[in-house]
């Protein structure tokens, strides 16, 4: 009986947590569809009007633009670096691995505000800071350590039969890449690819110490606005917040066809269900 | 001495380190390199010449400014306690599987996806004087007068919160579940109550999780940053070291102060690190020896 009590205790703690959750995201898009709204449950009134006003008077047209471009950009570049340092490190080993795992695995372990200051800094002095190439550069920190500890247990799926017996049927090198291991690392790429573009979309620490006026990601745009709160209507920084979660909620969904959620924050050793 | 697994090769040829290189020069140059380069210029102010530890002086020397670790540790030492007891209870509560567990795991996932600016205008809203909170405790006749959640201390705590509990609670999860139910199982058998086989068998079985739970949840919540502005007081109750930091680096352009303000930070997120890891390697020797007098 006292078992019962504890497991319904347990699950309205997560009823709570959830219907708490849901209530924070769900007053963000009232009051962007709201005319005007003061302590009353709903809003007197509905617009769509402040959807229109964010969107020209943010500029969120080219904002959304560098962060799809940045996004994109990180993605592709973190793959590319991070694939063949995966396939190494699941296949070979050497002398000072643990140590390179260490290194590789630092970047995600520091807060980004931690060598956020010096990385910044440095892109300045070499006049890349505050520049949409900055921004890729300075998210590319966590994202290709990312890519390798997400793309190394798909290797190790992998067994190495087949690319002996490839090359055992005179296969080379490039060929074994682009027939064998390329085809089947296909759904860890979409899994390192989706998570890379969700984390960049809402890193905030890193593209905000880096980006200058032209190189603001959306979250760092919805920041300012946040700050300067007062400044614009609370109803069209919230109208900027729904773009900015429907943005990130599409790019999840995409996530979530191809993602179990725990493997998000947890290693990817458990074998497949 | 280096381990070889059979079948493997072991060797680090031409192919292999040019798979090796490109990412690991990425990582040299754009995080090694300012890091050193960050604490080389933390030592070189700008009024002196020369090395010095002029910066380091003088953030000790003012209260303004070393205040900032204090608060810090106010914020991230009672949200790193709190985050990772009730995930515990909870993932050790649920270690069984979840009653609908994809839909619950997907929708926690959801503040992390969603990040830090999202939430905190949502928690801005909602727990406003006119959000909804304040609204239903008012309807409720709870309340004669709104609570002040945001802007202040527990502002913060709750964004805190409520970004890293999902987060902490779904590593937590995959942790234990993955410990053999068979040992608790004996553990039953042979006659233990709930209570010693939480205390005796699953802790030490799952302080290895516990302490890397603590050991990242300490240092997020120790470089708090939006959070403490927008949901806090940035100017005082919740001026954190890595708004000072920012501060000197972006308003004040001192990029040497600043270096040393990142700096003193790393330093006291590595001293929490220490201090988990000794705490731990305590506990599983208690737990151990306790088990060791039967």
């Amino acid at each position: 009986m006292r078992g019962r009590l504890w497991g319904l205790a347990l699950y309205l703690f997560v009823l709570g947590f959830i219907l708490n959750l849901l209530g924070i995201v769900s007053h963000v898009m009232v009051s962007a569809f709201a005319k005007r709204w003061f302590g009353t449950p709903l809003p007197t009134a509905f617009t769509t009007e402040w959807f229109t006003y964010a969107w020209s008077n943010f500029d969120l047209g080219r904002i959304l633009t560098v962060t799809l471009s940045v996004a994109g950009a990180v993605v592709v570049l973190a793959l590319i670096l991070g694939f063949p340092a995966a396939y190494i490190l699941a296949r070979r080993n050497f002398r000072g691995k643990p140590l390179l795992l260490l290194l590789y695995f630092l970047p995600l372990l520091i807060p980004q505000m931690t060598y956020g200051i010096p990385l910044a800094t440095t892109l300045y002095r070499y006049a890349i800071g505050g520049t949409v190439a900055g921004v890729i550069l300075a998210n590319l920190v966590p994202m290709v350590p990312l890519a390798v500890f997400i793309l190394m247990p798909f290797f190790e799926q992998i067994s190495m039969n087949l690319e002996w017996g490839a090359a055992m049927m005179g296969a080379n090198r490039f060929q074994v890449f682009r027939r064998i291991l390329l085809p089947l690392t296909v759904p860890g790429l979409l899994t390192a690819g989706v998570l890379i573009l969700v984390n960049t979309v809402s890193n905030f620490e890193l593209t905000f110490l880096v980006s200058g006026a032209g190189s603001q990601t959306l979250v760092v745009a919805l920041f300012y606005n946040v700050f300067a709160g007062g400044v614009r209507p609370v109803y069209s920084v919230d109208a900027m917040a729904v773009m900015y979660m429907t943005t990130v909620m599409l790019l999840l969904l995409l996530a979530l066809r191809f993602v179990r959620p725990t493997q998000m924050v947890f290693r990817l050793d458990q074998p497949q269900r | 001495m280096r381990r070889t697994r059979a079948g493997e090769p072991s060797e680090l040829d031409l192919m292999a380190t040019a798979c090796l290189v490109p990412s690991l020069l990425y990582v040299l140059v754009m995080f090694v390199y300012p890091f050193l380069y960050g604490i080389y210029m933390s030592l070189r102010p700008a009024k002196v010449a020369g090395f010095s530890l002029a910066n380091y002086l003088t953030f000790f020397g003012d209260e303004w400014q070393y205040r900032t670790v204090w608060i810090t540790f106010n914020i991230a030492v009672p949200n790193t306690v709190v985050v990772v007891s009730v995930a515990l209870l909870l993932a050790y509560g649920m270690r069984r599987g979840i009653w609908l567990e994809r839909t619950v795991t997907t929708i926690l996932v959801l503040p992390i996806s969603l990040g830090v600016i999202l939430l905190a205008e949502g928690i801005i809203g909602f727990y406003g004087a006119r959000g909804w909170f304040n609204q239903l405790l008012l309807g409720l006749g709870l309340l004669n007068e709104p609570l002040v959640l945001t802007h202040n201390y527990i502002g913060v705590m709750l964004s805190l919160f409520m970004q890293q509990f999902p987060f902490c609670f779904l590593m937590l999860l995959g942790y234990i579940s993955g410990i053999d139910p068979s040992i608790e199982n004996s553990a039953r058998t042979l006659g233990a109550g709930p209570w010693t086989v939480f205390y005796k068998v699953m802790l030490p079985l799952m302080a290895p999780g516990i302490a890397i739970a603590f050991a990242l949840v300490f240092v997020m919540s120790f470089g708090v940053f939006p959070s403490a502005i927008l949901l806090g007081q940035p100017a005082g109750a919740t001026r954190t070291i890595a708004i000072a930091a920012y501060q000197q680096a972006f308003e004040s352009y001192d990029m040497s102060y600043a270096s040393a303000i990142a700096v003193i930070m790393g330093v006291f997120q590595m001293a929490g690190l220490v201090i988990i890891v000794l705490l731990r390697r305590r506990m599983v020797m208690a737990a151990t020896m306790g088990v060791g007098k039967r």
